[in-house]
């Protein structure tokens, strides 16, 4: 049980490093990036470039730079941003995740339970009008993208139909936080959740039917429908229940890349403050601290998420818990 | 036997007759399995036998209304306990799958959902049938799993199915099809995938079965060392048409088409000197929509003449229950009886004890 899980923290460490390590050297490979013209401002004498260039660091050598970073960001914690009035980094993050989670939870709820609906009602009437309708729907949700998505219900809910008694209710562009206030905090969130749902209700609930339906020529299917069992048990409790360990492989790594900061675009669009919104800026502002740290946290989420996929695959598929 | 069914011995537990399969292929209708007929008694055991594509396991599946392609066209009368199966609502057919009729497949190694473990998938099929608890259920499982010779029965319960042998699943197979009792058990190709000594035991396994639990099987293979040993009566299917019907020992010592002459003869033989190269079966069965116009069996058969290849042979009788589709015993041209006969199933009849070695 431990040395799995030292092996695990091992490959943490070291996928942490390598991505740092990359995002530093790009960040000093990148022509006009010099941070010290933008923190010190705006037709600034040399004198005080000087002084911020000393006061950074940024004559030291890279090596020396990127190891400061590193034990700021991680052991200090006190890694200030190059904008913003040097704002503290890690606060940063710690008040963005919490909107993020909300905004994939959320969502990710809705697609599970939607694209297992959509894909076992597709895979049972397969060939029928049912099974049409339900992929056509799916098609259209992978390829209308999120911002337009968004920027249309906006429109609608926000403004065009905003006083009809049909979304009345919407409240305005933001985040409100789930202990202030939870009714508001469902509200400001429902209708980014179907946004940013949508394109995943279509890929899950598409590789679903195709995964049934693959598995519907396996020689178990064959045997459960010679045992007598009816057809609905026969898809819900062998061909779904064998399909849900390729959902769940896919679930974990779409739903850890969306923690990490995977939905910018719906946060941005959604005005909402959260660790996607966090990089936009970031990377608008040529911020190194901050994209540092949005992509180290990212990257933690990726890897921790993994780890859950690979015990929840234990659970799920008794051949992996003996091949261990 | 159960008491609620009204079922003599003399009236025959299935009733096969003039069983097609047809399904669409390029346009048109192409038969899978052409007017095939048989009987199953109680307790008897009955070979299908023929090469690869010769229409066995399409058969069995129509039989247990199985075949859910999309077009297939099934004709002709199955009566299994005076009920006719062609054509049967499906929900009338489910309750008669698993319960009256059950089937064992060739793969044991993929026939299980390999999520749930062995028990837990046996006691499915019997709380699906009847109205015992989830307790006796599980009782019942272990009892089967003991009664099919498994070791340690308990604990094999528990197992998942990738954690067991090939031969110990088979036999965990087995006692999943007999959980409900069934009257007629098909067998299809159950000893195929597993090496010989197992193929053996599993062998004995299913002989015993009719005295053990008094039920019928319909046995598909393709290895006529195993019909030898294990079946009653015999039917050789090529290319989805009967070729031969008869009891086992009579269609050994007698083959009456060449077909399956030339598959006994294919046979080493105990006896004797042993020829240097045993005899085949030159080319290829034809696929359904390239058989012939006469005889399927015409362009690979060595009596093959002009009356052949003009009008489909019909089946004509050879004694009582023997009945071969050749024109050469009207002809007045049979072949020969085959010396140096194999052992049949004359030699096992006697009731067998369910084997109780593990695999």
């Amino acid at each position: 049980m431990l040395l799995p899980l030292l092996r695990r923290l091992g490959q943490t460490v070291f996928v942490l490093f390598g991505i740092s390590v990359l995002v530093f050297a790009v960040f000093f490979a990148t022509p006009g990036a010099d941070p010290t013209a933008r923190i010190a401002g705006r037709n600034a004498s040399p004198q005080t470039l000087e002084k911020v260039r000393q006061e950074y660091g940024f004559n030291r050598p890279i090596p020396v730079q990127y190891a400061t970073m590193m034990k700021k960001l991680f052991i200090t914690q006190d890694l200030a941003s190059y904008v913003d009035r040097g704002e503290r980094v890690v606060p940063e993050i710690m008040r963005a995740a919490p909107v993020t989670l909300s905004l994939v939870g959320g969502a990710a709820l809705i697609w599970v339970v939607a694209a297992i609906t959509m894909g076992t009602l597709a895979a049972a009437f397969k060939d029928t009008w049912v099974d049409r309708t339900l992929m056509l729907l799916g098609l259209i949700g992978i390829s209308i993208p999120v911002f337009w998505l968004g920027q249309v219900t906006n429109l609608v809910t926000q403004s065009r139909y905003h006083n009809t008694w049909l979304f009345s209710w919407v409240p305005g562009l933001g985040y409100i936080p789930l202990s202030q206030d939870p009714w508001g905090w469902f509200k400001t969130l429902v209708t980014p959740w179907c946004v940013l749902a949508v394109m995943f209700i279509g890929i899950y609930s598409r590789v679903l039917r195709a995964d049934l339906v693959a598995l519907a020529n396996e020689d178990f299917m064959r045997t459960a429908r010679a045992k007598g069992l009816s057809p609905t048990r026969i898809l819900l409790r062998h061909g779904l229940r064998t399909s849900l360990v390729t959902f769940v492989s896919l679930f974990g790594l779409d739903f850890a890349q969306l923690v990490g900061g995977g939905a910018l675009l719906t946060e941005v669009v959604f005005g909402l403050p959260g660790v996607g919104h966090l990089t936009y800026q970031a990377l608008t502002n040529l911020d190194l601290p901050l994209i540092m740290a949005t992509v180290m946290y990212s990257a933690v989420f990726v890897v921790v998420a993994n780890a859950l996929v690979d015990m929840l695959y234990l659970f799920l598929d008794p051949r992996v818990r003996d091949a261990r | 036997m159960r008491a609620d069914m009204p079922h003599t011995s003399t009236q025959p537990l299935l009733v096969v007759q003039n069983l097609s399969v047809h399904v669409p292929a390029q346009g048109q209708l192409i038969s899978l399995v052409e007017n095939v007929s048989f009987t199953v008694g109680a307790q008897e055991i009955v070979g299908l036998v023929g090469e690869s594509g010769s229409g066995k396991s399409v058969t069995a599946m129509a039989l247990m209304g199985l075949l859910d392609s999309p077009g297939v066209r099934i004709t002709g009368s199955a009566r299994f306990k005076g009920q006719e199966l062609v054509g049967m609502p499906p929900r009338l057919l489910r309750r008669l799958r698993g319960r009256d009729i059950a089937m064992i497949f060739q793969d044991p190694m993929t026939a299980f959902t390999p999520v749930y473990t062995i028990g837990w998938q046996i006691e499915e099929q019997i709380r699906a049938h009847t109205s015992l608890s989830r307790k006796q259920a599980q009782q019942r499982a272990i009892t089967l799993l003991a009664e099919m010779g498994v070791p340690d029965p308990a604990q094999m319960a528990q197992r998942y199915p990738h954690q067991l042998s090939g031969g110990l699943r088979q036999r965990a197979m087995i006692a999943m099809a007999l959980s409900c009792n069934p009257s007629l058990l098909i067998a299809d190709e159950p000893t195929t995938a597993l090496d010989v000594t197992v193929q053996a035991q599993i062998l004995e396994l299913v002989r015993g079965l009719r005295s053990s639990h008094g039920s019928s099987v319909l046995f598909i293979t393709h290895d006529m060392g195993v019909v030898a040993q294990t079946c009653d009566s015999t039917l050789v299917l090529y290319s989805g048409r009967i070729a031969e019907t008869g009891p086992t020992a009579d269609l050994f010592a007698h083959p009456s088409h060449p077909y399956t002459a030339a598959l006994l003869a294919s046979i080493p033989p105990i006896t004797g000197p042993r020829p240097a190269h045993l005899p085949t079966i030159a080319s290829a069965p034809p696929t359904p929509h390239t058989r012939p116009v006469g005889c399927a069996f015409a362009p690979r058969c060595t009596y093959a003449h002009t009356p052949c290849t003009t009008s489909q042979p019909a089946l004509v009788p050879i004694s009582a229950q023997h009945a071969a589709a050749c024109v050469l015993p009207t002809e007045g041209t049979p072949l020969p009886p085959r010396l140096g006969t194999v052992q049949t199933a004359q030699a096992h009849s006697a009731p067998h004890q369910t084997g109780t070695t593990p695999l």
